[in-house]
C-alpha cells in the first residue's frame, strides 16, 4: 500500500508529536542473565546453550549479580530511583526463538525507575538547547534467539522454506530503559529522539557495562509516536517501530512516521495501533502485527526467583563508581579543548564527542580530531550511510595520521589518500603510506630541481612574482605538485620558489 | 522372608554387615517387578541393566572399604517428573514421549553420588495433575491393595511400588498432597519438606512455588534417611534454603521411642467432619489417643481461612502451570505432530496440534483455567486474591503453632476409591486433596503416616503431621513414635496385611 506523506512543516502545522523510546541494552556480562553460559558474539550457532536457557523441563533460573549490578549503574547514572525490593516476572507469549514462551523480565516492579536524561540539540541560533526527557523506568530481561529463514529470496519468514533458531542469545542479559512520553518537541523531535540514544549509547560506554555496538544490535531502540491536533494537550493512538538500529535512523524513524500519521489522520482516518519494521534501505515502515494495549502477556511474579533486594549501602558504593555526569563532563571538555560553543554543539550533535575525545587521547591535537571527525569522516559516513564510529577507522588511526600531518610526512590531499586505504582495510596509516608510497618527498634536491624546472617552464608567472605579485606563486605551486604527484609539502615549495625569484 | 520386604535401613545393615550384596538386592527387586508389575503398573520405564551396573558399583566401592553414604547400594525408584540424564522422562505425558534428558536433577544427582541404583522411573498423573494417577497418558497404576482401585495421585507410581514391595524407597514430588495423599492410601509412609528444603532443579515444574520433592518410603526411619540424601542447598535453584536441617534421622530414631512427654499436638478443627469417611476419623482418633499416651498434650486449633485453601490453590496452581507448560511446543524436544493436510503448516499450526494431541484433557482444564485467571482484567480478582488468601493461610499456620507443636489431620478423607468413580468429576476428585494443600500453600512440611484401616473397607487410612517451616524433624519424631506405638499393636507393619500379589494377573 502507498502511504500519502505529509511534508514535515505541513505536520508540525496541524500537530503535535509525542514520543516514547524504549531502548535494549544488551549487557557485556560473561555470562547470560540466568545461567552460566558465555555470551560471546559470533560463536558458531547453539554452542553455548545449557538447559536453562535452552528451557529444557526442570531447569531453573538464577540470577547473575553483575547483570543486577549493571542494572543498577545504568539506573544511577540516569537518576532513577533503585528499588529496594523488586522481583522478576513473566512474560508470556508464544515464538518459536523464545525457549520457554515466556521471557523473564521485570513488570511492574522494575529495579529502576523515575528518572531523566538531559539531552542537547542543535538550534537555529548555534547554541545547543537542553531537552530533559524522563525515564519511566529501566528494567532485566532476557533476551530471546535468533530466528534465521532459509530458503526465501528475503530472508524473512514470508517465503523461507524453513526456518533454524540459534539459542546463543536466548538468556542474553538485556537492559530495557523506557522513556516517558516525550512531548512538547514540536519540530525538534527527530532529533531530540537522536540525541537521546546518541547520549544514552554514550553513556553505557562510559558505563562500560556493553559493546554498545548499534550495528551488531547491542543496543536496538524501539520507536514509539503519535500525534495530535495541535494543543490539544492529548495523546494520540500510537505506532511501535522495531528494532530502529542507527541513530540517524532513529531521526528518520521518528521523521518518517510523523509524515506518515498525519498522511493517515489527514485523510480522516485512523492510526492503527501496531508495530512497524524499519527499513533502513529505503526509510520507510511497514506494518508488523497488529498490536493493541488488549494483547495480554498474562504477567506475574516469576516463581522460581527470589526477589531482587540490593542494599542502600550496595547502591551507593555503586554510585562512586559512576561516570562524569555528561553535561558536566562536556563543560569540562570544552575548557580543556578550547572548542567554541558552534564547534562543541556540531561535535555533540554529530555523535562524535567520544570519538573526539578518544583521538586526543589518542595524541591529535583538539582542532584536528574535530576536523577530521566532523568533516572528512563525516562525509564519508553520510556517503555510506553509516554513523562516524562504524566506519571501521579508529580514533588511533585519525590521530596517527594527524600525526603524520603534523610531522610533515603527509599533507591533506596525501592524507586523505591514506583515509581511503583505511576504509578499504589496508592495514594501519603507516602500513599504507609504505605500500602506496604516499610520503612527502623530503628531498631537496628533487624539490628544487622541480621548482627549477616550474619556474622555466612559466616565464611570465615568474617575473609578476620577481615584480612581487606573490599571490601568482600559486600557479608555480600547482605545477611542482603536480610534477611530484602530489608528494610534496605545498608550504617549503612556496619558501623555494619565493628564494629563488627574490 | 523375601530381601524385598525388608525396610531401606535393614537393608542398609545387611550390606554392611557383609550379609548380602547390592547386586543381589537389585536383583531381587527387579525380578519382584517382573514378577508383580504387570498388574500394578507403578514403572513407566525399567533400568534393569542400569540400575544392576549402579548396584555392582557399590558392591566394588564396599569390598574396597568405602560406601558413598548410609544407603549406598540401596535401590530406588524415581518419580517420573525428575530428570534423568540417559533415562527417559515423560511425567506421564505423550507431549514428552520419547525424551532423554541430557541432565539430572539435583536430587538424581545426589542418589547417584550417595550410590543408591535407579531402578526406574514411577508413573505419575499427567505432569502431576491428579489424585488418582488415572490422568497419566500410560494408562492408571493400580493400588496394590486392591487392584480395582486407584493409588493415589499424582504420585500413585511411586507408592504403590513401595507398597508392592517394588522398591524399598522412591523419590516423589508434592504440589498439594502427591506425596502424602498416594501415601495414606496405599499404607506408606511420605514427607512433603520444607519448601526450599530439598531441590527443585530438574523437577519438571507443576506449580513452582507449591512444588516439593520428598521421600516415599515404607517406614519413618527410611524417610528421614532419605531425606538426608536429597536434602540441603543447591545454588542452581534459588528458592533453595541455605540453612543445615537438624537431623532428620537421629529425630526418627528419637520418636521411635515412642516418648512424646511435652510436646502439643494441635487438632485442626477445620479438617474433620461431613464428608470424612467415618472409618477414617476413626482410626485418625485412636492415633490421636496413642500420642496422648505418650505424653503428649492435645489442643484444639482452628484455621479459618483453611476452608478457602482448594480455591486458593486451584487458582495458583493452574496460573503458574499454564506459563510452565507454554514450553511443550514441539520446536526443541518431545512429541512433534503435523497438522493434517498441511503439508506447509507453520510453526504455529505444528504447537497447536501437538499441544492439542499431546496433552491430556486434565492438563488442557488447567491450562485454561490459568489463562483465565492471569488474563488482564481478571488477574486482581483470580490470582492478585488467591496470594493474598495465601497470606493468611500463613497466618493461620503461625497461629495454631503458637498454641501446637505439630497440627494433626487425617492425610485424606476417604480411603482408596474405585479406578474411574471420580475421573468424570474433577471437583470430586480435587477434594482428596483438602488436607494437604495448606501446608504447601505454607510451605510448611507435612507427613503421612499409616494409621490402620477402614472399617468400611479394610483399605489404609493416613495420619498426617505438619510442622512449622524447617521444623521436618518434628515431623520425623512424632511420625516414628505414633508408628512404633501402632506397630506395637498390630504386631508388625500394616503392609504385612496387604495382598501378596503373587499371583496378581499381569
Amino acid at each position: 500500500m502507498t502511504e500519502t506523506l505529509v511534508a514535515f512543516d505541513d505536520v508540525l502545522a496541524s500537530y503535535d508529536p509525542a514520543m516514547g523510546l524504549e531502548v535494549h541494552v544488551e549487557l557485556n556480562t560473561r555470562s547470560k542473565m540466568f545461567c552460566g553460559c558465555p555470551t560471546e558474539f559470533g560463536a558458531e550457532p547453539n554452542t553455548q546453550v545449557c538447559p536453562t536457557c535452552l528451557g529444557l523441563p526442570g531447569a531453573m533460573p538464577v540470577v547473575n549479580g553483575k547483570a543486577v549490578e549493571a542494572a543498577i549503574r545504568i539506573g544511577l547514572a540516569l537518576n532513577c530511583e533503585i528499588a529496594e525490593w523488586c522481583r522478576f516476572a513473566r512474560k508470556n507469549y508464544f515464538y518459536p526463538d523464545m525457549p520457554k514462551n515466556f521471557q523473564t523480565s521485570q513488570y511492574d516492579e522494575p529495579i529502576a525507575f523515575e528518572g531523566y536524561m538531559d539531552v542537547t540539540v542543535p538550534t537555529e541560533e548555534g547554541d545547543g538547547e537542553t531537552f530533559r526527557v524522563e525515564i519511566e523506568r529501566a528494567h532485566m530481561e532476557e533476551d530471546t534467539g535468533k530466528s534465521l529463514h532459509v530458503g526465501g529470496a528475503t530472508g524473512r519468514i514470508h517465503g523461507a522454506d524453513h526456518s533454524l533458531v540459534d539459542y546463543n542469545r536466548a538468556g542474553i542479559p538485556l537492559i530495557e530503559i523506557v522513556t516517558k512520553p516525550i512531548v512538547g518537541a514540536g519540530e525538534k523531535a527527530p532529533l531530540v529522539a537522536r540525541a537521546y540514544v546518541a547520549q544514552l549509547r554514550d553513556l553505557i560506554i562510559a558505563l562500560g557495562v556493553s559493546d554498545a555496538r548499534m550495528d551488531q544490535g547491542s543496543i536496538r531502540a524501539d520507536v514509539n509516536l503519535s500525534l495530535s491536533p495541535k494543543g490539544s494537550g492529548t495523546l494520540g493512538t500510537r505506532t511501535e517501530t522495531k528494532n530502529v538500529n542507527s541513530l540517524r535512523s532513529v531521526e528518520r524513524a521518528v521523521r518518517y512516521e510523523m509524515s506518515r500519521h498525519a498522511g493517515v489522520l489527514d485523510a480522516g482516518r485512523s492510526i492503527l495501533q501496531e508495530t512497524r519494521h524499519w527499513h533502513e534501505d529505503t526509510g520507510v515502515t511497514t506494518s508488523g502485527r497488529e498490536k493493541s494495549d488488549a494483547e495480554d502477556y498474562r504477567y506475574f511474579p516469576e516463581p522460581d526467583l527470589v526477589p531482587v533486594a540490593p542494599t542502600r549501602a550496595w547502591v551507593e558504593e555503586l554510585r562512586t563508581t559512576l561516570p562524569e555526569n555528561p553535561t558536566q563532563k562536556r563543560a569540562r571538555l570544552q575548557a580543556e579543548w578550547g572548542f567554541s560553543d558552534l564547534e562543541m554543539r556540531d561535535t555533540v550533535g554529530a555523535g562524535a564527542l567520544l570519538i573526539v575525545e578518544e583521538t586526543i587521547s589518542a595524541g591529535a591535537s583538539p582542532q584536528a580530531a574535530r576536523k577530521w571527525w566532523l568533516g572528512e569522516m563525516a562525509r564519508r559516513a553520510n556517503e555510506a550511510g553509516v554513523e562516524v564510529g562504524e566506519l571501521g577507522v579508529t580514533p588511533v588511526d585519525v590521530a596517527r595520521v594527524q600525526v603524520l600531518v603534523d610531522e610533515g610526512k603527509l599533507n591533506d590531499k596525501l592524507a586523505r589518500q591514506v583515509l581511503d586505504g583505511l576504509l578499504a582495510g589496508e592495514g594501519s596509516p603507516d602500513e599504507i603510506v609504505a605500500a602506496r608510497g604516499l610520503a612527502i618527498v623530503s628531498d631537496e634536491g628533487a624539490l628544487s630541481a622541480a621548482v627549477d624546472n616550474a619556474i622555466a617552464a612559466n616565464p611570465d608567472v615568474a617575473d609578476k612574482i620577481r615584480d612581487g605579485k606573490v599571490a601568482a606563486a600559486g600557479a608555480l605551486i600547482g605545477a611542482v605538485m603536480k610534477e611530484m604527484r602530489g608528494q610534496a609539502d605545498a608550504a617549503r615549495v612556496r619558501e623555494l620558489i619565493l628564494e629563488k625569484l627574490n | 522372608m523375601s530381601i524385598t520386604r525388608r525396610t531401606a535401613a535393614e537393608i542398609a545393615d545387611a550390606l554392611a554387615a557383609g550379609e548380602t550384596t547390592s547386586v543381589e538386592i537389585t536383583r531381587a527387586h527387579i525380578d519382584r517387578i517382573a514378577q508383580v508389575d504387570g498388574a500394578v503398573h507403578a514403572f513407566l520405564h525399567v533400568d534393569a541393566a542400569g540400575a544392576l551396573e549402579q548396584a555392582a558399583a557399590s558392591d566394588a566401592r564396599r569390598a574396597e572399604g568405602r560406601t558413598l553414604s548410609p544407603l549406598d547400594g540401596v535401590p530406588i525408584a524415581v518419580k517420573d517428573v525428575l530428570a534423568t540424564e540417559g533415562l527417559p522422562t515423560t511425567c506421564g505425558s505423550k507431549i514428552l514421549e520419547g525424551w532423554v534428558p541430557p541432565y539430572d536433577a539435583t536430587v538424581v544427582r545426589r542418589l547417584r553420588e550417595a550410590g543408591l541404583p535407579i531402578l526406574g522411573k514411577t508413573n505419575m498423573d499427567e505432569f502431576a495433575m491428579g489424585s488418582s494417577t488415572e490422568h497419566s497418558a500410560y494408562g492408571p497404576t493400580h493400588n496394590p491393595w486392591d487392584l480395582d482401585r486407584i493409588p493415589g495421585g499424582s504420585g500413585g507410581g511411586s507408592a504403590a511400588a513401595v507398597a508392592a514391595f517394588e522398591a524399598p524407597l522412591a523419590l516423589g514430588t508434592d504440589t498439594g498432597g502427591s506425596i502424602r495423599q498416594p501415601g495414606a492410601v496405599t499404607g506408606t509412609v511420605g514427607h512433603k519438606p520444607t519448601y526450599g528444603g530439598v531441590s527443585r532443579y530438574g523437577l519438571v515444574a507443576l506449580a513452582n512455588s507449591l512444588d516439593q520433592v520428598g521421600p516415599v518410603t515404607r517406614t519413618v526411619l527410611d524417610s528421614a534417611l532419605l531425606h538426608e540424601v536429597i536434602g540441603g542447598h543447591d545454588p542452581l535453584d534459588s528458592t533453595s534454603v541455605d540453612q543445615p536441617l537438624p537431623s532428620l534421622v537421629e529425630a526418627a530414631r528419637r520418636g521411635a521411642s515412642g516418648d512424646l512427654t511435652g510436646l502439643r499436638v494441635g487438632v485442626i478443627t477445620e479438617l474433620s467432619g461431613d464428608g470424612w469417611q467415618p472409618g477414617v476419623m476413626a482410626r485418625f482418633q485412636e492415633s490421636v489417643d496413642l500420642l496422648v499416651k505418650a505424653g503428649a498434650e492435645v489442643v484444639e486449633v482452628s484455621c479459618p481461612t483453611f476452608v478457602h485453601a482448594l480455591a486458593t490453590y486451584y487458582l495458583i496452581l493452574p496460573a503458574e502451570a499454564s506459563s510452565n507448560l507454554a514450553k511443550f511446543d514441539a520446536m526443541r524436544y518431545g512429541l512433534r505432530v503435523w497438522p493434517e493436510g498441511r503439508p506447509d503448516a507453520s510453526a504455529e499450526e505444528v504447537m497447536r496440534a501437538t499441544r492439542d494431541a499431546g496433552f491430556g484433557d486434565e492438563v488442557k482444564r488447567r491450562i485454561i483455567l490459568g489463562t483465565y485467571a492471569l488474563s488482564s482484567g481478571y488477574y486482581d480478582a483470580y490470582y492478585g486474591q488467591a496470594q493474598k488468601v495465601r497470606t493468611l493461610i500463613s497466618r493461620d499456620f503461625d497461629a495454631a503453632f503458637a498454641k501446637a507443636d505439630v497440627l494433626v489431620s487425617p492425610t485424606a478423607p476417604t480411603t482408596a476409591f474405585r479406578l474411574g468413580e471420580k475421573l468424570d468429576d474433577p471437583i470430586a476428585m480435587y477434594l482428596n486433596d483438602l488436607a494437604t494443600i495448606p501446608a504447601n500453600l505454607a510451605g510448611v512440611p507435612g507427613i503421612s503416616v499409616p494409621s490402620g484401616l477402614a472399617d468400611e473397607d479394610g483399605l489404609p487410612a493416613g495420619f498426617q503431621i505438619l510442622a512449622p517451616a524447617l521444623a521436618d524433624d518434628r515431623c520425623y519424631r512424632v511420625g516414628a513414635a505414633l508408628e512404633a506405638l501402632l506397630h506395637d499393636q498390630w504386631g508388625g507393619s500394616l503392609l504385612d496385611k496387604a495382598p501378596a500379589l503373587e499371583g496378581a494377573r499381569p
